[in-house]
Order: structure tokens, then C-alpha cells, then sequence
């Protein structure tokens, strides 16, 4: 940070209190967290079938949230199913983060024809909601996991791209890159140990929100029954499927319903929250 | 500057159109099974397949084929349900339409005035109430709020239907009162947001500080500042189309209601590409349009964008 000759750098320098919404939202993040981590190790085979214990309610001796048509436990399966729908949106975020960092700097500081390039392919994506074109591609063209982070990655830069090229515009023009570019530094020295750090506040507020909406798009891929393959440990998937056992076995639709739109909820927060300290401690205004 | 933001949509439009041309072609597996469905795949039958899509002639020339048919309302006939799309879209539009237009005026109705009196007490407990609510808003995902009202109303409350369009239009609309809710959660909670910092930026205005020294009533500098306050509001009108657009698809699946975005669902799962094409190009066309007029009703909203308009 100490190398970029920027007016203000970034940092946590004042010591604010944080407040109690953020502390419960980080909790409940963090747990979350310790279920990705430990889902495998704690309940490794989640989603083998026992067709003789299928229907359990909640409360049953063995299954405290009961089982579903096939047999797998709710409980279980909700915590390995934390992985699934967790995992993706957060390599969703960084993916299209830096994609837009790339993308986004190479268009605010070269301008010309690259900057053209750019900014057309970003109109173009963005004339599609990326949830109708996430259906789309990834219901005609197939594909599992992995295939639908990369095409969310893909639909989920433009935003990152214009807010990148954006900033880089408005610093581009600034005394200290005229300075840097006097002593000749290199042209990707300039952007990305100069220009860079005095956007990373924009970037990163963005890139928390981006995992909130990414979440909200996987499980919506998967409730709508593309994108994450069936038997899967995943909220979303659970609540297509368990949608006709809801008046059976209510849980194995209210906990992931309630799980989903709580850490959704924690993260946009923490990201609202961790927009405002970042912008008034210093980078953009 | 208007002339340069309609040829720019156009160019968007026909690009787009390309690229939903060639997902037919780009689809794995063979083009002829995907076109022929159920069929049985016998030489005559794969002959007339060939014949009626023109699949020996060069690519270029089956697009402009394409184009002319979709330009002239031939959208191609769905194999999945053996009639034309648009038959199928059209049995479907009135549906979705009645949705998003319940699901809008909820929005509106709760998100403006919660909106307003969240900047005047800001910091209020209506104002952290309603942060509050919009966040959930913002972050549930559609079919989530969907299920648990569903649940909630099916066993609970049973006073609403949960299930399917109904009948005749009454019922229809009684039916439709809570997947419009459930999509209004998400729609209402970014009218509020727009409004409430639009609101307060207005608020902060000196012709509000003026009007507030001339002694003018209280509601009636409000009202002043609301109209104000309506430019970024509007803007963001392809902000809550699009997603408008998602949640229809989530809100219809929930309820299972015969809809456009059921429609959309079931023919993306049983490859249904012409239908599948049709309803894209649809949405891509009305985003465009609705993005269009929002600048257009921007420049009606405010005579300084005009009259600089004018000037540029």
C-alpha cells in the first residue's frame, strides 16, 4: 500500500465500534462457514437414501429435523448442503471481481478501441437479466457446478467492470498518476500498484455484495432445477424437491428456506457495512 | 443523443438476436432429434425436418430466414406442446401481465410511502424498521419468501389459495394476491430504497429550506419534493424490471401458475429451443423498449435534462 503514490490509502484506521447487527450477522456467517468446513467430516454421507425411514417429522428419534421422501436426514443434509450453496457464489464474487479488475482498469486507463471493445461487451450482457440468461445457458446447454460459476462469473462482471473503469477514469486524470507516468513507471505499474489500490474500497464493497446476489441466483438455478445436478446436497435443490412434503415434513422446507434468506441477509449487511467504513476511512468518497 | 441511444439498442437487439439464432445450433446433441422431440427419428420424417427448418441452406441465410419469420410474428411451432409459440405465449401473457401488474402496484403502494416518511424521520424506528424490511427484501431470494408464505397461508391462514391460476377472472386475481406479494417483497423493497435516498437528497435541497421558511405547509413541500424526488425513481425502472423478470420465472414456479416464466421453465428442461428462443428475444425487446422509455419519461420529468437535451 505504502507503494502507491495515491492521495489516501485504504485501511481500518479508526477504531469504531461495530454494531451489534454486524457482530450477530458475522455469527451467523461464521457458522456457515464451520458447515462448509465440517459438513464432510460431520455427516460424510449425507445423501445415502433409506427408503425405511422416509417421512420422518421433525423430532424423530434419530432425525431432530426428520427425513425426506428418500429417507435423508434434514439435518444432515442441510449441513452438507451448506458447501454447495456457499462455495459457488463466493468463487462467483472473486471470479468476476478480478475479471473486472482486469477488464475493467485495462478500459478506464488505455481508453481507444479497447475501452470501445469493453464497454460494448458490457451493454451487451447486461441487456439480459442474468437470471433469465443463466436459465437459458445453462438449462439448453447442460452442465454442472463448476459450469454455472464460470457462466455466472461471466454475467456477473459487467457490474464489477463499469464500477472498476469507472474509478480508474477518475483517478486516471489525478496529479500522482501524471507523477508516475513522468518517472516512467510501466504502464501496468501505474494500474495496478498505483490506480488500483485507490478503487480497491469500490471493488471490494462490491465484490460482498456480488456474493449476496450470487447466492440468490445459485439457489434459484437450482430451485428451478438447472445448474446443480439432482441428489445433490443443496438448499436450493432441497426445496424443490421437499416442496410436496411440505405439509409431511414442514422443516425440511422451512430450515433451508430460513437458512438461505439469513446468510443472504448477513451478507449484504456486512457488505453495506463494510461499504460505508471502507469509503469514509479513505480510497473514493 | 436520443438517435445514438435507439441505434445503440438496436445494435444490442440484432447482436442479441444472432446469439439466440445460434443456440439452436450450438445445443448439444444432434439438431434433428432436439427439432424432432417425441418423434419417432424415421429417414422420412428426419427428410421433412430438414425441409421445413431449410437446414441444408448456408447458416446466414437461415438466420435472415429466422429473423424475417420472428420480424413478421412467426416465432415456429413447439414441440413440446404441438402448437405454435405464439399460441403458447399468447394463452400465458395475460397471466404473467395481471402478476407483475398486482406485484408492481403492491410495490408501489408500500414502497413510496414507506419511502418518504423513512427520509423525514430518518433514523426513526420507521426508518430502521424499514432498512430493515428492505434488506430482507433485497436478499430473499423469491421462491424462499414464496415457500414460506405458501406455508404459512396454506396452514395457518388458509383465506388465500395457494396453488394454480384459478378460473375466470376474479378467481384468477384471488389467486394471484399472494405470489404478487411474494414478488412485491423483493420489488417493493427497491422502490424503497430508491425512494428513501432520493427523499433525503431532495430533503437536504435549499428550495426545501426555502419552502420551509416561507411557512408552506409541511405535506405540501413533501409533495414537492416527491416530484423532485421521481426522476431517480423512474431510472431505476429497468433496475426492478429486471428483476421483475427473475422473480416472475421463481414467483410462477412456486404457485404454479400457468405463466409466462413457467412456460419459460418447462421448455428450458424439455429443450423446447423455440420457445426457449422466442421468450428470450421477448424479454431482450422489452427490456430495451421499457429502458428507452425510462430516458424518454426522464426527459419529460425534468426541464433542465430538456432544455439541455435540446441545447447538446
Amino acid at each position: 500500500m505504502t507503494a502507491a503514490l495515491g492521495p489516501v490509502g485504504v485501511g481500518f484506521r479508526s477504531r469504531r465500534r461495530i454494531p451489534v447487527t454486524i457482530v450477530v450477522c458475522l455469527a451467523v456467517l461464521a457458522v456457515a462457514l464451520l458447515a462448509v468446513l465440517l459438513g464432510p467430516l460431520l455427516f460424510p454421507d449425507a445423501t445415502e437414501q433409506d427408503i425405511l425411514s422416509s417421512l420422518m417429522p421433525a423430532g424423530s428419534p434419530g432425525h431432530p429435523l426428520g427425513t425426506d421422501e428418500l429417507g435423508r436426514d434434514i439435518l444432515a443434509l442441510t449441513v452438507a448442503g451448506a458447501a454447495s450453496a456457499l462455495v459457488g457464489p463466493v468463487c462467483v464474487a472473486v471470479g468476476s471481481m478480478l475479471l473486472g479488475i482486469l477488464l475493467g482498469t485495462l478500459a478506464g486507463y488505455e481508453r481507444g478501441p479497447l475501452d470501445f471493445a469493453i464497454s460494448r461487451w458490457t451493454d451487451l450482457l447486461l441487456a439480459l437479466p442474468v437470471l433469465l440468461a443463466a436459465i437459458v445457458v445453462s438449462g439448453v446447454f447442460g452442465g454442472g457446478y463448476w459450469t454455472t460459476v464460470a457462466l455466472l462469473i461471466l454475467l456477473f462482471s459487467p457490474s464489477d467492470i463499469r464500477i472498476v473503469r469507472a474509478g480508474v477514469l477518475e483517478q486516471a486524470a489525478r496529479p500522482y498518476i501524471e507523477a508516475a507516468q513522468m518517472l516512467s513507471l510501466s504502464r501496468w505499474r501505474v494500474m495496478f500498484r498505483h490506480i488500483l489500490p485507490n478503487v480497491s474500497s469500490l471493488v471490494i464493497t462490491n465484490a460482498m455484495l456480488n456474493v449476496a446476489f450470487a447466492l440468490v441466483a445459485f439457489s434459484s438455478l437450482s430451485f428451478l432445477g438447472v445448474g446443480v445436478p439432482p441428489g445433490t446436497a443443496d438448499w436450493g435443490r432441497q426445496l424443490t424437491d421437499n416442496r410436496a412434503i411440505m405439509f409431511d415434513n414442514p422443516a425440511a422446507v422451512i430450515v433451508p428456506a430460513v437458512l438461505i434468506i439469513a446468510v443472504a441477509c448477513c451478507v449484504n449487511l456486512v457488505g453495506d457495512w463494510l461499504g460505508q467504513r471502507l469509503t469514509r476511512s479513505g480510497g473514493l468518497a | 443523443m436520443l438517435a445514438v441511444r435507439v441505434l445503440g439498442t438496436a445494435a444490442i437487439l440484432f447482436v442479441l438476436s444472432i446469439i439466440v439464432f445460434s443456440m439452436l445450433h450450438l445445443a448439444p446433441g444432434d439438431l434433428v432429434k432436439t427439432l424432432l422431440g417425441t418423434r419417432p427419428a424415421s429417414p422420412e420424417a428426419v427428410a421433412a425436418i430438414r425441409e421445413q427448418y431449410h437446414l441444408d441452406d448456408p447458416l446466414p441465410v437461415q438466420y435472415l430466414r429466422w429473423l424475417g419469420g420472428v420480424l413478421s410474428g412467426d416465432l415456429g411451432e413447439s414441440i413440446r406442446l404441438q402448437t405454435s409459440v405464439s399460441d403458447a405465449i399468447a394463452a400465458r401473457l395475460g397471466l404473467t401481465l395481471a402478476l407483475c401488474g398486482l406485484a408492481f402496484a403492491i410495490a408501489l403502494a408500500v414502497g413510496v410511502p414507506l419511502g418518504v416518511q423513512s427520509a423525514v424521520r430518518a433514523g426513526g424506528v420507521l426508518d430502521r424498521a424499514g432498512t430493515t424490511l428492505g434488506v430482507i427484501g433485497l436478499s430473499a431470494p423469491t421462491f424462499a419468501v414464496g415457500l414460506l408464505l405458501l406455508y404459512v397461508f396454506a396452514y395457518y391462514l388458509p383465506i388465500f389459495p395457494v396453488y394454480g391460476g384459478g378460473r375466470g377472472p376474479l378467481d384468477t386475481l384471488y389467486h394471484l394476491v399472494l405470489p404478487a406479494v411474494t414478488l412485491a417483497a423483493g420489488l417493493g423493497a427497491i422502490v424503497l430504497k430508491l425512494t428513501r435516498t432520493a427523499m433525503l437528497r431532495e430533503l437536504d435541497a435549499d428550495y426545501v429550506t426555502s419552502a420551509r421558511a416561507r411557512g408552506i405547509p409541511e405535506s405540501r413541500t413533501r409533495r414537492l419534493a416527491l416530484r423532485n424526488a421521481a426522476i431517480p425513481i423512474v431510472t431505476g425502472a429497468s433496475l426492478l424490471l429486471t428483476f421483475l423478470v427473475g422473480g416472475t420465472v421463481l414467483a410462477e414456479t412456486t404457485y404454479a401458475l400457468p405463466g409466462l416464466g413457467t412456460l419459460l421453465q418447462d421448455s428450458v428442461l424439455f429443450k423446447d429451443l423455440a420457445v426457449v428462443q422466442a421468450l428470450t428475444l421477448l424479454v431482450a425487446l422489452v427490456i430495451a423498449m421499457i429502458a428507452l422509455l425510462a430516458d424518454l419519461a426522464y426527459l419529460m420529468l425534468d426541464p433542465r435534462v430538456r432544455a439541455q437535451g435540446g441545447a447538446a
